[in-house]
């Protein structure tokens, strides 16, 4: 654990095996590093250890993840599993925990691979016991094959609903309903960008697929939900919302103990600020992200960010961003020229910007409408200190104006979670309040640890000069 | 009204931290017309980000008046802000762990009743553990003073601002101060949206202090320090009072919410140019070393934040109260070298009274920004 690397890889998932791999072969010495018990990432989660018959249940993408796998073991990198990264400086000091114990490590070059969170959307109710987000539904299923046993409502915007929808169905779960709540608009704000996306291979007739399963299957799928609302005492009982058809609005209720929502992913940026690295407002994925170059590179010097963790793109783009920045990264420490680099980066280049070429249409066609974006009063914001959306806005008016001001006020963004939950809500609900843009306000800073540490943990810190 | 007419005031104040505020408050009771630029948004800086703890304790003797007189004010915060601050004056304690602790304890009782003050006191063990049941069972002693406590720091500052502004102060956001010119009567204050003019001028700039200094080409030897800070989750109640130690690091206690503010005044890596900070880890393992050798039982409680605040150090550790020895009509007040928080209320009260021309009892010989003879000092501290 204390043997210094020159390049370090934090996530293993598509972008960071890729990048690991890719940075082995051409000599470099390198660590993967990612808090998982076994390597894959989200979407190839749990892959090494899963039973076959699980691995059909998802689907081709687990056989991509195997070769990925494949790849890494031939390649050389070291691989740490169970070991978390809390924290990341300007000079690539890493602060990791590893089976307890805490230490410090400086490296090279560091590459973030850490992925995508799913955006948090506050509504009335979603504190609730019982509703919970998709994607950690999805990883119980993946990782321990665990279902919901009352059946479930699925709602929220794009295609991980039909994903795992028909998921579930396969496994034999109830599925009452998916709530799509994207409105109709959007498919007009996502017809441009049409044309570009048939290009861009597989996913739209996927979702075809996908829906025409699921209605098989006798699940109504509603479109254009809005007035999303959980009830209940100390569990969700019901759901509550309006559909818009074509022949107008109309009020639904339907009894459920369980509701998985999903509101697309954003990138996991925390590392990054930790490190004092620049984000930028994205107006087309409605959230923050790092600034990078092609290669990856962030405004820290030595500190890259591939895949999803840089921009959503999903898990093929993720592996050429990966392979991208381990290209930059062995050119930077003179393992290869930067003709070679350029050279070798060719292919990948252009599948991804093939690969890429659906995201305008997906970032416009499950667009959050703004009733989502910015909750009313009485909604809590922030989970960790129970925040409201009218405290908030109180908060502007009182002449605290930008998100940082509101988290010194109110807490808001100072839990556990250090904002993941309410970061972009917050950015939203201010610049709402002060009618100015989101880009206007500046991202919440981070405070290391990014992750909690134990005083214990903390005070048998290992230092790598010791 | 013209523009030119709005940007012309009694006094102008460069920083909108405590410091800045609290002067702007007391200068807007007195009846002036001030304006305070904050190059950030007030609270920004210290102010914003500190501990919050109010203590007389262990002060240095020349800081003791001032001191005594800011706790007169905490006690009755609420009169002078419309809000309590989130006030909690539940006294604070200095643990001796050997007997070398306590006899340096014992002197210090000695030295503060010699100089007329009742406010410290030394307790035994068993009133120690009275007051903090969960401290580890070594200690011996404690110097002990009752009215002392904390505020929460961006509550008060909020508190200070809105006092002000509902008093006619203007605090300008977003207003960095580039240049002074020196008018007939007064300063001409530019900042990159426009000059502000004042009589009087007053330096409150915290950690930039020394640059408004060498504007006004009155070099100090300042330096900038960033005292780092941890909390934790939230626990159970478990202590009432704010705990330190005779021959350690540390101030530890717990705040309204059950979270526990750890500091020790161990400095982050900071960088001027950027106007940030980053935690040193090998010092908070200091930080949390001592918190496990006095409260074992925070062993497995997790750290869910650590931050570092930018703040101003003199030498001596006392900071700069003074009118300026070079330039007429200014006034300084920086270097508060970690424990400024406590003394704001009287800042401002003092600079009010010296701007307004009206001095108070308090004395300020040793705060004067002479008691370094400026170019030695300087040559010396580098
Ligand atoms: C909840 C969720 C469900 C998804 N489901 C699907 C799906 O079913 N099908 C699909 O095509 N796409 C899915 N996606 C999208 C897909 O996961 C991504 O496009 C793809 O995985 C991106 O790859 P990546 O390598 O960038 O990141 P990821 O695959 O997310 O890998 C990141 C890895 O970094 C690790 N990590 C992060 N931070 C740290 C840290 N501080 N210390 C140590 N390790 C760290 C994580 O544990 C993770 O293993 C999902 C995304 C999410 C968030
Ligand atoms: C982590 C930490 C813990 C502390 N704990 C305690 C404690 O428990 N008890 C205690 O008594 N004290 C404590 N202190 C000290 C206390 O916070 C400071 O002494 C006090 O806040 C200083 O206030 P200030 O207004 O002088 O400085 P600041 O709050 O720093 O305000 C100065 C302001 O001036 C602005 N400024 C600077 N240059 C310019 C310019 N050119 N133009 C415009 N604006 C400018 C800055 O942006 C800044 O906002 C602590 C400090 C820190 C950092």
């Amino acid at each position: 654990m204390s043997k210094s690397a020159r390049l370090a890889v934090i996530g293993a998932g598509p972008a960071g095996l890729s990048a690991a791999t890719l940075a082995a072969e051409l000599g470099l010495d390198v660590v993967l590093i990612d808090e998982q018990a076994s390597p894959g990432g989200q979407i190839y989660r749990a892959l090494a250890e899963a039973p076959a018959k699980r691995i059909d249940l998802l689907g081709d993408d687990y056989r991509r993840g195997r070769a990925l796998l494949r790849a890494l073991h031939t390649s050389g990198a070291e691989y740490w599993p169970d070991t978390s990264v809390w924290s990341l400086d300007q000079n690539r000091t890493l602060g990791i925990l590893r089976a307890g114990r805490a230490a410090m490590l400086q490296f090279e070059q560091v590459i973030i691979a850490g992925g995508a969170m799913e955006r948090p959307v506050p509504f009335p109710g979603w504190t609730l016991p019982g509703v919970m987000n998709l994607g950690a539904a999805q990883i119980l299923l993946k990782s321990a094959g665990v279902v919901p046993a009352g059946g479930t409502v699925i709602a929220g915007v794009g295609p991980l609903l039909l994903l795992v929808a028909r998921q579930y169905l396969r496994a034999g779960v109830a599925v009452k309903a998916v709530l799509e709540i994207s409105p109709r608009s959007n498919m007009l704000r996502a017809a441009p960008h049409l044309l570009r996306a048939t290009a861009g291979g597989s996913y739209l007739r996927r979702g075809v697929k996908y829906t025409a399963d699921i209605m098989r299957a006798g699940v109504p799928i509603h479109y254009g939900v809005s007035r999303l609302r959980a009830h209940g005492d100390r569990h969700i009982e019901s759901v509550e919302f309006a559909s818009h058809g074509w022949r107008g609005r109309c009020d639904r209720m339907l009894a459920t103990d369980s509701l998985l929502v999903h509101f697309g992913v954003t990138p996991r940026t925390s590392l990054v600020c930790a490190a004092g690295g620049r984000l930028a407002w994205d107006t087309s994925l409605q959230c923050w992200r790092t600034q990078v170059d092609q290669w990856g590179n962030t405004s820290v010097d030595g500190i890259a960010v591939a895949g999803d963790a840089a921009g959503i793109g999903g898990a093929i783009s993720a592996e050429h961003s990966g392979r991208l920045a381990a290209l930059a990264a062995a050119s930077s420490l003179g393992h290869i020229t930067a003709a070679e680099r350029d050279r070798l980066s060719h292919a990948d280049i252009a599948w991804r910007r093939k690969d890429l070429r659906i995201r305008p249409f997906l970032n416009a066609l499950y667009r959050i409408p703004p009733e989502f974006l910015v909750p009313d009063d009485a909604t809590i914001v922030c989970r960790c200190e129970e925040i409201t959306a009218g405290q908030i806005r109180a908060a502007v008016r009182e002449g605290h104006t930008d998100p940082n001001q509101v988290k010194f006020l109110l807490r808001c963004g100072m839990g556990p979670c250090q904002g993941r939950q309410c970061a972009s809500s917050v950015a939203h609900i201010v610049s709402a309040t002060r009618q100015i843009p989101a880009a206007a306000c500046a991202p919440f800073r981070v405070r290391p640890p990014i992750s909690p540490l134990s005083i214990e943990q903390l005070a048998e810190l290992s230092m790598a000069d010791e | 009204m013209t523009n030119a007419t709005a940007k012309i005031f009694d006094t102008v104040i460069v920083g909108g931290g405590l410091m800045g505020s609290s002067t702007a408050l007391q200068l807007a009771l007195a009846g002036q017309r001030v304006v305070v630029l904050e190059k950030d948004h007030p609270g920004r800086h210290a102010s914003g980000s500190n501990a919050g703890g109010l203590r007389r304790l262990n002060r240095h003797p020349a800081e003791i008046p001032l001191a005594v007189a800011a706790a007169e004010m905490w006690r009755n915060i609420a009169a002078l802000v419309d809000s309590d601050c989130d006030v909690k004056l539940c006294g604070q304690v200095r643990v001796a762990e050997s007997t070398a602790d306590l006899e340096m304890l014992q002197k210090r009782v000695a030295l503060v009743r010699s100089l007329g003050y009742e406010h410290e006191q030394l307790i035994d063990r068993d009133q120690l553990y009275r007051l903090v049941p969960t401290l580890a069972p070594h200690c011996l002693g404690a110097l002990y003073a009752a009215g002392d406590g904390f505020a929460r720091p961006y509550h008060t500052l909020t508190a200070f601002r809105r006092k002000a502004e509902s008093l006619g102060v203007v605090f300008h956001s977003g207003h960095r101060v580039q240049a002074l010119e020196q008018l007939a009567a007064g300063w001409r204050v530019v900042t990159e949206h426009g000059g502000f003019t004042g009589r009087t001028l007053v330096n409150a700039a915290g950690a930039w202090a020394d640059r408004i200094c060498a504007l006004l080409d009155e070099p100090v030897p300042m330096t900038v320090g960033a005292p780092m800070m941890m909390v934790t989750e939230r626990l159970p109640h478990f202590l009432d009072l704010v705990v330190g130690a005779a021959s350690r690091m540390l101030s530890f206690k717990q705040m309204q919410n059950g979270t526990v503010l750890i500091g020790g005044a161990h400095l982050a890596a900071h960088d001027m140019a950027h106007e940030t900070t980053a935690i040193d880890f090998t010092k908070l393992r200091e930080s949390a070393r001592t918190v496990r050798a006095l409260f074992p039982h925070m062993k497995s409680v997790r750290i869910v934040r650590a931050w570092a605040g930018l703040e101003a150090f003199m030498p001596d550790r006392l900071p700069v109260i003074s009118e300026s020895a070079r330039a007429p009509g200014v006034f300084h007040a920086f270097g508060f070298s970690a424990h400024g928080f406590q003394l704001a209320p009287i800042i401002g009260r003092i600079l009010a009274e010296h701007i307004t021309g009206r001095p108070g009892p308090l004395r300020l010989e040793a705060f004067r920004i002479e008691r370094f003879n400026t170019t030695n000092a300087i040559a010396e501290s580098q």
